[in-house]
């Protein structure tokens, strides 16, 4: 496998919304680049036999039961919002749909 | 429009359904459609930091009785974080199901006899609500978005479809059928006005024989109509397209239901760009067997199921009793008929006044019960009620309420009009012949045998002098 190109982590901060200079750029290509090789340590096992974990707690089924709790006040949950219109909370536009 | 002959398209369809929980999929608040904006939020559903979801039983209950209707393997299931930036989800990632969906594979058959396969039905959690503001109000040319986090994290199962589909009245079909069975399993109200069961399309066209082509994703279908109307469109212009020598771009299209166009809305991003990765906090879910045979044994009749029994209660139903049967069905009335025939009216009047009276939404008719609406129809198959009267009384019930016979005699439906008396004569003259050809030749005994027919058929309502004036003037 080839090592963690700076075009692969450049496109990473941008799906993530971090601005990222060249020297940042560099920095973490290198550092993101070696946690994969430590991973990839793993690869070198012989894992045939074991099946997969899903949560190192080894729960399942952890439900609740479907009933109403209080939800918290709107004025507190309002004055949380960078403004407020007709109750809601008020964005800048948004350009197309949710995907 | 259609596609020229060595044509064809493919279709399949993602149809998100809001489950019928008292509470969201993560945490305690309600689930209910149309609370006043931004009252019911909490820490987990606003992603407030240090919040932890705890999933909902009832919702892998739900989601477990849809995938069971359609034939799916309940199986070992994980949630993961969708990440995507957008102010719908305030914690900017939705938890779904990715890679281990709680039902995979299965099936779905329509009542012309072709199956569509079931890919996944997998659990995960809505969105918030946004409204646009400026502009036109059209998103494009709004100026700010306005969001309502009550919506967000309401329970949703996702049904996603094999591209078994082949037309857009197909596609239609299988919504359709989906959507009865969504109702059937309590999974799901089904009202696709109100946003609780969502279609997206996956539309292609290729040359019959050929692999499929690119596909486009198309949102904002509202409808079942808004579905037909917009798969074909989409269908002709990428005909029209590649005829004319261009290619069709992946990317999800919208659709304009008042033009009657899809227009392009984002180019498609790589799954990879939502960076997927397993909700730390959620464990693995992993029905026992016990506990999915439980909500097996729980599944009610499913609307083919109950097609075909009412249908057998027909006989040989024509064509517009069998539409009356299917109407019954996706009304979910089954239980009116069912009490009707059991106080005695024929299973024709049943289903047919069921279909054409029960529609509409039932909180607006609550005060007609499988009870009344037998008891209305039981009075009109006497003859107490005109078909007519009938409606009437029954479009009063559902309003107020009460006792049938009171109604209708508060609405002066006690005596029956003369025409009536008539056509009821005139019915048991057709069904007693002998009787009626000795009267005829003057035996006048037989006029008593004629009213007291009249008398059982109207439970003793009806007068029997006019009566007897009616057979004489028959006698001429």
């Amino acid at each position: 496998m080839e090592r963690l190109s700076r075009a692969e982590v450049a496109k990473v901060a941008r799906l993530a919304r971090i601005a990222l200079d060249d020297v940042e750029l560099e920095r973490f290509t290198d550092q993101l680049a070696q946690v994969l090789e430590h991973a990839r340590d793993l690869e070198a096992l012989d894992l045939a036999g074991v099946a997969p974990t899903a949560h190192p707690h080894g729960l399942i089924n952890v439900v609740r039961d479907d009933e109403v709790r209080a939800s918290l006040d709107r004025a507190e949950v309002l004055a949380q919002a960078p403004d407020v219109v007709e109750d809601r909370f008020a964005v800048p536009r948004i350009i197309g749909e949710a995907p | 429009m259609s596609l020229p002959e060595g044509w064809e398209m493919v279709v399949g369809l993602e149809v998100h359904t809001e489950l019928r929980t008292a509470t969201k999929l993560f945490c305690g608040c309600a689930n209910a459609f149309g609370a006043e904006p931004n009252t019911q939020t909490c820490p987990v559903c606003l992603g407030l930091p240090g919040s932890l979801p705890v999933l909902n039983r009832r919702a892998v209950e739900l989601a477990m009785a849809i995938g069971l209707a359609l034939h799916a393997t309940v199986s070992p299931s994980t949630f993961h974080r969708k990440n995507y930036f957008y102010p719908d989800m305030p914690k900017d990632f939705q938890i779904s199901q990715y890679d281990r969906p709680i039902n995979a594979g299965g099936h779905l058959d329509l009542p012309d006899g072709s199956r569509v396969g079931i890919e996944r039905a997998h659990l995960e959690e809505d969105t918030g609500k946004s409204t646009h503001l400026g502009g036109t109000g059209r998103i494009h040319g709004a100026e700010r978005s306005l969001v309502d986090y009550n919506r967000a994290g309401v329970p949703l199962v996702e049904i996603v479809s094999a591209p078994d589909l082949r037309s857009s009245a197909q596609a239609r079909a299988y919504a359709a059928e989906l959507r009865g069975i969504l109702m059937a399993t309590g999974a799901s109200d089904g009202r696709m006005e109100e946003g609780s069961m969502r279609i997206d399309a996956n539309v292609s066209v290729h040359r019959v024989g050929e692999p499929f082509a690119t596909r486009c994703e198309l949102k904002n279908l509202n409808s079942l109509r808004s579905l037909q109307r917009a798969i074909d469109y989409e269908a002709d212009r990428q005909y029209a397209l590649v005829a004319s020598g261009g290619v069709v771009r992946q990317e999800t299209r919208h659709w304009d239901e008042d033009r009657g166009v899809t227009s392009t809305m984002r180019v498609k991003e790589e799954a990879d760009d939502y960076r997927y990765f397993q909700e730390p906090d959620l464990v693995e879910l992993d029905p026992a067997p016990a506990w999915v045979e439980a909500v097996r044994a729980g599944l009610g009749p499913m609307p083919a199921e109950r097609r075909a029994r009412l249908a057998a209660l027909l006989g040989t139903p024509s064509p517009a009793q069998f539409d009356a049967v299917e109407t019954v069905v996706d009304l979910g009335v089954d239980d009116h008929v069912d009490a009707a025939i059991a106080a005695g009216v024929e299973p024709d009047r049943a289903i047919a006044r069921a279909a054409n009276e029960l529609a509409g939404d039932p909180h607006e008719r609550a005060g007609l019960t499988p009870g009344a609406f037998a008891a209305t129809l039981r009075l009109e198959q006497s003859g107490d009620l005109s078909a007519t009267q009938a409606k009437t009384v029954l479009a009063t019930l559902a309003l107020s309420g009460g006792d049938p016979a009171a109604v209708a005699r508060e609405l002066g439906f006690e005596r029956m009009a003369s025409g009536e008396l008539e056509s009821l004569v005139d019915r048991l003259i057709a069904e007693h012949p002998e009787e009626w050809g000795r009267y005829r030749e003057g035996d006048d005994k037989l006029a008593q045998f004629f009213t007291g027919q009249v008398m059982r058929a109207t439970r003793g309502q009806a007068d029997g002098k006019a009566v007897v004036e009616v057979l004489r003037a028959r006698r001429g």
